[in-house]
């Protein structure tokens, strides 16, 4: 398998804080990466200048082949990069369905030259709702939805765009045991699919039940690379987790 | 309803209007009735860079008076028909909206903001110093005293902003259902969320700063001719920029019916103020109206009846 995103010696400082130092990573199509780490260990930047949505000052970011040096975060989503944002970002003033409309139509069409029809277009937007359980809520504005469905709704939405990889950016922070497994088994029939997904999370349980590779982060840094076990006995994930 | 159908019916209403006008047979119902399409006009070209993308624009007097001056600057050297003019205002607006655009929407929010205000001084400044254009002492423009067909020249000039309302009226309301309508509501919503689900939004901000810009110099291009005489400071006049955020404000900023409503009702009742009280009375009447409206109806007349029924169907 080849690699669909390569990350080499990625790094972004904030003033005099380095955020992120000199991050290699590389994934592979079809996988299911985990990215773990401490909170302010630098995962959500990392996606930030994945994504464009931050440039990073050194190191260089390679999707599908192509360097994204230099692209806006409309252009790389266009390529087939989609993420979910950690805290949910709905359009507040569109509907339900209005939210994931504008990827189909800012990145899918964009990307196939072509329009869709009307139908077409609520055929896509009925699946997509479907698939995360959102259906019943087409018509509804996203502030009267609950906490769960919104983060459902970014997930929805990232997916519309019909990407070649999913970072799903702590997407199951907050929900019950049994909403975990929903969206865990949404995420693994997309895999499915052929969507490779990174998934950063805090819940454990999660992360060794989705990953086929783990990756941990701690203070900006890569310290463990590997199977979901083999990175869990690793002496300095320990540590960076537990204290000594 | 489909656009075309859309303008059919606008058009029809105009006609109804402007029958209305000439079996009245007031000089002053054309002559009221220009200022408040005007607006109409100034409103809903604001409202799609403000309402649409939720990018405040204090500058609208100076869009509105670089369409003037243009006439000015034309009639000058070569008198061009009316229709002539507001093509050439709208083409001078519209590249002056490109290009303040592209010097400031970098800039999020009020800083935005203070940079559209800044633009207005500037070209007022300019066109103080300006001598061709008659600089801080004016320039007398006449127009005919009758026009062919119509005979009376106020009503012609009616005539004319009335199909740039509805003619704008149309566009926003397309824009609107567009993709461009999308793309302009995510922007207003999230310009991060925005770019994550591909829409360019740095393009749409230029698309609706140049279109914004366009109508409001198109609105202005007639100006000289229905006024007689333009000089700097009232053609700059803050009460083109308070109105014209003032009226979307008041009618609705989400929607195309919204500019249209607030300016019609706004524009009715500062006419009515100019003629019963004064006309300096006017901008206290948008303060009390503007603060009422916060208070009472932030989202505007049509906000408070959408979430009236909103709330009344259950949903």
């Amino acid at each position: 398998m080849t690699d669909l995103l390569e990350i080499g010696g990625l790094s972004k400082r904030f003033g005099g804080f380095v955020a992120l130092d000199g991050i290699d990573l590389a994934v592979k199509k079809g996988e299911r990466l985990g990215l773990i780490g401490p909170n302010g260990s630098g995962k959500s930047t990392l996606v930030n200048c994945i994504c464009g949505t931050l440039h990073n000052e050194a190191g260089s970011v390679k999707f599908d082949g192509k360097s994204l040096a230099g692209m806006t975060a409309h252009q790389r989503t266009r390529l087939g990069l989609a993420r979910s944002f950690q805290l949910p970002r709905p359009f507040m003033s569109l509907s339900v369905a209005d939210n994931l409309r504008v990827p189909l139509l800012y990145t899918v069409h964009a990307r196939e030259g072509r329009k869709f029809t009307h139908a077409e277009m609520e055929d896509h937007c009925g699946e997509f709702l479907r698939l995360v359980g959102l259906a019943d809520k087409a018509k509804k504005l996203p502030r009267d939805l609950s906490m769960v469905e919104m983060r459902k709704l970014e997930l929805a939405r990232a997916m519309a765009a019909e990407p070649k990889l999913l970072i799903a950016d702590e997407a199951m922070a907050g929900l019950s045991h049994v909403e975990v497994d929903d969206i865990l088994a949404l995420l693994v029939r997309l895999n499915e699919r052929g969507i490779t997904i990174i998934l950063i999370e805090h819940i454990m349980r999660a992360v060794m039940a989705f990953s086929q590779r783990v990756a941990v982060l701690v203070s900006g840094k890569k310290i463990a690379d590997g199977g979901p076990q083999e990175v869990m006995r690793n002496p300095e994930v320990e540590r960076a987790y537990l204290g000594q | 309803m489909r656009t075309s159908a859309f303008l059919l019916v606008m058009a029809a209403v105009a006609a109804a209007v402007f029958a209305a006008g000439h079996f009245l047979g007031s000089d002053y119902f054309f002559f009221a009735g220009y200022t408040v399409l005007q607006f109409v006009v100034l409103a809903t070209a604001w409202n799609i860079l403000g309402g649409y993308t939720g990018y405040v624009n204090f500058g609208t007097a100076a869009f509105f008076a670089m369409g003037a001056y243009a006439t000015v600057a034309i009639y000058k050297l070569y008198p061009l028909p009316i229709p002539v003019l507001i093509l050439i205002g709208g083409v001078v607006s519209g590249i002056a909206g490109f290009g303040m655009g592209y010097l400031t929407l970098r800039l999020r929010g009020a800083f935005f903001s203070i940079a559209t205000l800044a633009l207005a001084v500037v070209l007022q400044t300019l066109v103080v110093n300006w001598r061709f254009v008659g600089g801080s002492r004016g320039a007398y423009i006449i127009g005919p005293a009758t026009v062919p067909i119509l005979g009376n020249y106020i009503e012609y000039l009616f005539l004319i902003m009335l199909t740039l309302a509805v003619l704008a009226i149309t566009a926003a309301r397309a824009i609107e259902r567009s993709q461009l309508g999308y793309g302009f509501a995510t922007i207003r919503d999230d310009e991060v969320a925005a770019e994550a689900s591909g829409v360019p939004t740095l393009r749409l901000k230029l698309i609706a700063t140049t279109i914004s810009g366009a109508l409001m110099g198109m609105a202005g291009a007639p100006f000289p001719y229905y006024i007689g005489y333009v000089e700097p400071a009232s053609t700059f006049g803050l009460a083109y920029a308070v109105n014209s955020i003032a009226m979307p404000m008041i009618g609705g900023t989400t929607s195309w019916a919204g500019p249209l409503i607030g300016a019609i009702l706004l524009g009715i009742v500062q006419q009515v103020a100019t003629v019963t009280i004064s006309s300096a009375v006017n901008l206290l009447i948008v303060g009390v109206l503007m603060v009422a409206f916060v208070i009472i109806a932030p989202k505007g007349i049509i906000g408070f009846f959408q979430d009236r029924w909103r709330a009344g169907s259950g949903g």
